[in-house]
């Protein structure tokens, strides 16, 4: 580990350690906040119990297919959209403003048309992860040298050819990066949804936690959360950084 | 070297259709053009002047829109002829590719066998000086690296007639003495037939067996000069009386065209004459 990464950790170890301090010497309330290592506990006793097991396979489940649609969708879309300049030309107001959008006025409508299941929560974070994909696919491929199309040509390459050992190995930094932002934008739309009207998952659970007063619960969940997207945040980070100091980016 | 004639274009011109309002633009030509097996020959000529067009032309990448292109006896119409290698000025090594894969990619595509691709690979890259960076990535190497690992590419390939469209326009004018050695003696090995396409004069002069002088848009061979030099060459050709003629008749030819392709009258810039008349 480099000294820079060591720096982080000691950061927020002491944060760590202060927040402690503070809720066991009762300048913050318990009921506002438990200390961390009960929240360490308190997630132990709830995976070991298989209580949120139910809950976490929904969200993680809603989440993978929230994410994989919005990346397949996005990268083709964005495909599409950078081989037709006249389209891109007309969309491109609606895409960069897209995110101005409050995509969870639309809970209703979507409940409405899917019904009271996982369906509406899928949606939400399909919409809200789908544009970076597009947008960054969009950049990925402005980014390719035009002198690989020539070269492409010189190895007598066809179109499918030179899409799959040239156009999109030029544009992965910008694909990952893609990828990297629909993980994330799929966890919150995806857990956000499910605080509002969800049956079930981690967001449903932190919320019903929090409408009985179920600190232990709620910090527990939260702190499961927070570790699980870091982690896989980190390791998306990890991979990225890899793909772009290879290139020289 | 022999006359025989290995690619030809004959009253070949290139005209770019009009884009959104603007007119069509006419690049290139009518170009009579024969390129002999085994020669180096360059295509020297101010910027824009449809040098890079001739030679995408040439290649089958872009069609002429009137005369005939022969490769090898053959019409050249639409595709790259097996057998045409191309080297451009920008860097087109793959970043996501080592250097060994960079080179492998054509062998790799055309289904060559492992063993094959190894041995020429190997051949190349040490041909190349590359060898001890085989495991490098090109955002490791200086651009004159990368520029070697795309002759590798090209070379592996083992092409007939190598096409260069300025391959050292983007290196300091030491390294490119130096490339320019370096590609003497790859087409004295490879026996290739090569057409450079460059707007440095002495680049033009030290490499070539003849050289096309290209007056400004749209481009045609005002004259082609044979420089007379020995097959065994290299850039102590500079030292020598000859090599100033050889440069100084081409800056007479291209002079003109030059200050055509900057806009100027092609008498700007005569000072002595200017005072003279003051």
């Amino acid at each position: 580990m480099t000294r820079l990464a060591w720096i982080r950790l000691a950061i927020v170890f002491a944060a760590l350690a202060l927040l402690e301090w503070l809720v066991q010497s009762g300048r913050i309330s318990t009921h506002t906040m438990i200390p961390p290592t009960q929240m360490v506990t308190e997630l132990w006793t709830l995976l070991a119990s298989g209580e949120i097991t139910d809950d976490i396979k929904q969200t993680l489940g809603n989440v993978a297919i929230a994410c994989l649609l919005s990346v397949t969708v996005g990268f083709a879309t964005g495909a599409g959209i950078h081989a037709i300049p006249r389209l891109r030309r007309a969309l491109d107001p609606f895409l960069t403003t897209y995110y101005a959008v409050p995509f969870f006025v639309f809970y209703p409508l979507l409940v409405y048309i899917f019904g009271m299941n996982n369906l509406p929560m899928i949606a939400i974070g399909f919409m809200f992860a789908v544009v970076a994909m597009i947008i960054n696919t969009l950049n990925g491929l402005d980014k390719i040298p035009r002198v690989y199309g020539k070269v492409g040509r010189m190895h007598q390459m066809g179109r499918l050819s030179k899409a799959l050992r040239i156009q999109i190995p030029a544009a992965m930094p910008n694909l990952f990066t893609g990828l990297k932002l629909s993980v994330a934008y799929s966890f919150i739309g995806v857990i956000a949804s499910e605080f509002i009207l969800a049956p079930g998952g981690l967001g449903y659970a932190i919320s019903f936690a929090y409408d009985n007063f179920d600190n232990a619960t709620m910090y527990a969940l939260m702190l499961f959360i927070l570790v699980l997207v870091t982690a896989i945040n980190m390791t998306l980070h990890y991979i990225e950084q890899r793909l772009l100091r290879r290139q020289g980016l | 070297m022999t006359g025989e004639i290995h690619a030809r274009l004959e009253g070949v011109t290139r005209v770019y259709p009009a884009v959104a309002g603007n007119p069509p633009v006419h690049a290139l030509g009518p170009v009579d053009l024969e390129l002999r097996r085994g020669e180096f020959f360059s295509i020297v000529g101010p910027s824009g002047c449809g040098k890079s067009t001739c030679m995408d032309v040439l290649a089958g990448l872009a069609p002429p829109s009137e005369g005939e292109v022969s490769f090898e006896g053959k019409p050249v119409k639409g595709t790259v002829p097996d057998g045409v290698g191309a080297v451009f000025q920008e860097d087109a090594s793959f970043p996501w590719l080592t250097v060994r894969d960079n080179a492998a990619f054509g062998l790799r595509r055309k289904g060559f066998d492992p063993a094959e691709i190894r041995r020429r690979v190997d051949y190349a890259l040490g041909f190349m000086g590359l060898r001890d960076f085989a495991d490098a990535y090109p955002a490791q190497l200086s651009g004159g690296m990368r520029q070697r690992v795309c002759i590798a590419r090209t070379l592996v390939l083992q092409p007939r007639l190598i096409l260069l469209d300025e391959p050292f326009g983007a290196l300091d004018a030491q390294t490119r003495l130096l490339m320019g050695d370096e590609l003497l003696r790859l087409w004295r090995e490879t026996g290739a037939t090569v057409l450079l396409i460059t707007h440095a004069l002495d680049e033009a002069a030290m490499l070539s067996d003849r050289v096309g002088a290209m007056s400004a848009r749209p481009g045609r061979l005002l004259e082609t000069l044979d420089t007379g030099w020995p097959r065994e060459r290299d850039s102590s050709m500079l030292e020598g009386e000859t090599f100033g003629h050889v440069t100084g008749r081409l800056w007479q030819l291209l002079r003109s065209e030059s200050q055509a392709a900057m806009g100027q009258h092609p008498d700007a810039g005569r000072g002595s004459d200017h005072r003279e008349a003051v």
